[in-house]
């Protein structure tokens, strides 16, 4: 055996078999298909006509395209930077307010209580957020209602001016506890002298905040920022169940369009212009945010 | 911090969770209403009486015994598919170090953030190509991969630690390669391999996307599908739609609760990989 194989190392290649094919069909060749289709004109029946870059040159004119994009940044700012700033705060008030004072129990009980948006299927989010959003008879409206707040009820998902907030506040809420939870877990790894010695010093909580906790988290805020940023720019299900990217548009964001595009319209080759856009942005993004982490890391 | 100040910061962190938990309370209450409750009172209210009516009319109608079926099979055998495709990858990348592994580990990195959109008209027209579009096979082969390229780069940096000796000791005894990834690396990964399984299922649980296009029928659908699908259409009333929130909801709190030791732990290595 070993005279045969003089590199017995090289046998683990063929590990990789299993996995490679499977790659191979699943994400290789479905990428490389898109990227061609995104080059035609196809319904998705018949031959693809090659259109070469048409499809790119009326995306830079659709203003539908460009405000999905605009859609895309808000969901940025409700999915990663509004949860990474509250779950900073309320990680380390959890950690070393509520934790201190009122005991480990409690403080994991409200991780949890933060964290369970997070376990629930997005459609039934989807689901119970529409129904209390609704404009009759819907929780919200009823509640404003009752406290003598009745001239600021509103159709919260129906209305343009208002749906894209409401799709926000609702994506606030699923994902705050991501956040909460990495955090807590990066505290833990803290040592405690550098708080400790910070509270001898006579330094408030927002200050001990401000100069030690942060500053000892920075490798965990880096990872949640990139991957709620992607998961942001990736959102589907939300919007697909909560206003189907309408009303008028007002939600639309790149990975409804192209779906829409793709199995409503049945424009295949403009639909996969845009998810080929999108890919491209999310692996840059990946990309810088992976190399950045990596200097960090190595730099530290 | 004096006690009067504590006080008043705890109450707000308490009212924040509460908030969060809210919106489950108002459909868990709101599930178990007769509609003419609900149409007399209001959202807001408690109860009059339990009244299971809205609760069995969702099940009848989605057919949710069979629905739930389906999520638990495919989610099942994306984990277990998906957890052994992981290993036999990061078995030769983190252990075999073969060559080129680093570019390898990046094609699976960026394999795991690239969105479904851009694989999702060439898997359904691939799919109906090969006679598997709308079967539960077809969401299991693609979510297994999906959920591998995780899984891989995880357990790559996992493996990449694995104490050689170890390794060297069974080769000098004249194990082979496979022996030693299934009676030595497997063993002792255990914890990390129960975490990938728990994630692997319950994101597949959740996933919305690939199963909305890949399963048409009914009989086919998972529970997020089925729901989703359903309150498109918007068919149904108030206290159905909040039994179909509840039974949604339901088995996602079974998992947490079970898991949800694994989860956090899981999250954290996560994290800091």
């Amino acid at each position: 055996m070993r005279a045969r194989t003089p590199h017995p190392r090289n046998t683990y290649v063929l590990y990789l078999i299993p996995g490679a094919l499977a790659f191979l069909a699943v994400i290789v060749v479905p990428l490389a298909m898109n990227l061609y289709y995104s080059f035609t004109s196809w319904q998705g029946v018949g031959t693809p006509t090659w259109t070469g870059l048409d499809n790119y040159r009326a995306l830079m004119k659709d203003s539908q395209f460009w405000a999905s994009f605009r859609h895309s940044l808000s969901m940025v700012l409700a999915m990663a930077v509004i949860p990474t700033a509250v779950g900073l705060v309320l990680a380390a008030a959890l950690f070393d307010f509520v934790a201190r004072h009122f005991g480990t129990r409690l403080a994991s009980v409200l991780r949890a209580c933060f964290y369970l948006p997070q376990v629930l299927p997005i459609t039934v989010a989807g689901i119970v957020w529409s129904w209390i959003l609704a404009p009759d008879n819907g929780s919200l409206n009823d509640l404003l209602k009752s406290v003598g707040l009745r001239s600021l009820q509103q159709d919260w998902l129906g209305d343009p001016k208002f749906a894209l907030y409401s799709v926000m506040a609702v994506m606030v809420w699923v994902q705050l506890g991501f956040p909460v939870v990495i955090f807590m877990a990066g505290l833990q790894r803290i040592d405690p002298a550098l708080q400790e010695a910070a509270e001898l010093d006579g330094a408030s909580w927002w200050r001990r905040f401000w100069h030690v906790t942060l500053p000892q988290l920075r490798p965990e805020i880096h990872v949640v920022m990139l991957w709620c940023t992607i998961a942001a720019l990736k959102v589907f299900g939300a919007v697909y169940v909560l206003t189907k990217g309408g009303p008028a548009d007002a939600t639309n964001v790149p990975s409804y369009f192209s779906f829409a595009t793709f199995f409503e319209k049945t424009q295949v080759g403009y639909g996969s212009a845009i998810a080929t856009v999108m890919t491209l942005i999310i692996l840059a993004l990946a990309v810088v945010g992976l190399r950045f982490q990596t200097r960090a890391e190595e730099a530290q | 911090m004096t006690a009067a100040r504590r006080f008043p910061a705890l109450a707000l962190i308490v009212l924040g969770a509460v908030l969060m938990v809210l919106p489950l309370l108002i459909v868990l209450d709101n599930a178990v209403k007769s509609p003419a409750d609900y149409s007399a009172h209001g959202p807001l209210s408690l109860p009059h009486g339990i009244h299971l009516d809205a609760l069995k009319d969702f099940w009848n109608r989605v057919d949710f015994g069979r629905v739930l079926l389906n999520s638990v099979l495919i989610s099942g055998s994306v984990a277990v598919a998906g957890v052994v495709l992981s290993v036999l990858n990061a078995y030769a990348i983190g252990i075999g170090r073969i060559r080129g592994r680093t570019w390898v580990l990046a094609f699976f990195v960026l394999a795991n953030v690239l969105p479904q959109e851009a694989l999702v008209y060439p898997l359904y027209y691939l799919a109906k190509q090969v006679g598997l579009y709308d079967t539960r096979l077809s969401l299991v082969i693609v979510f297994s991969v999906i959920q591998a390229a995780f899984g891989t780069y995880l357990l790559s940096s996992v493996l990449g630690a694995f104490p050689r000796e170890i390794i060297e000791a069974a080769r000098i005894d004249g194990a082979g390669s496979w022996q030693v990834l299934w009676r030595i690396v497997v063993p002792v990964s255990r914890p990390t391999l129960g975490v990938l399984l728990v994630f692997f299922f319950v994101w597949t649980w959740n996933e919305f996307l690939l199963p909305l296009v890949m399963l048409p029928s009914n009989d086919n659908q998972t529970v997020s599908v089925a729901l989703g699908v359903l309150q498109g259409q918007r068919l149904m009333d108030a206290t159905m739609t909040n039994a179909a929130g509840l039974l949604g909801a339901l088995p996602a709190l079974a998992f947490f609760l079970v898991f949800q030791r694994t989860l956090t732990r899981g999250i954290a290595v996560g994290a800091v990989r």
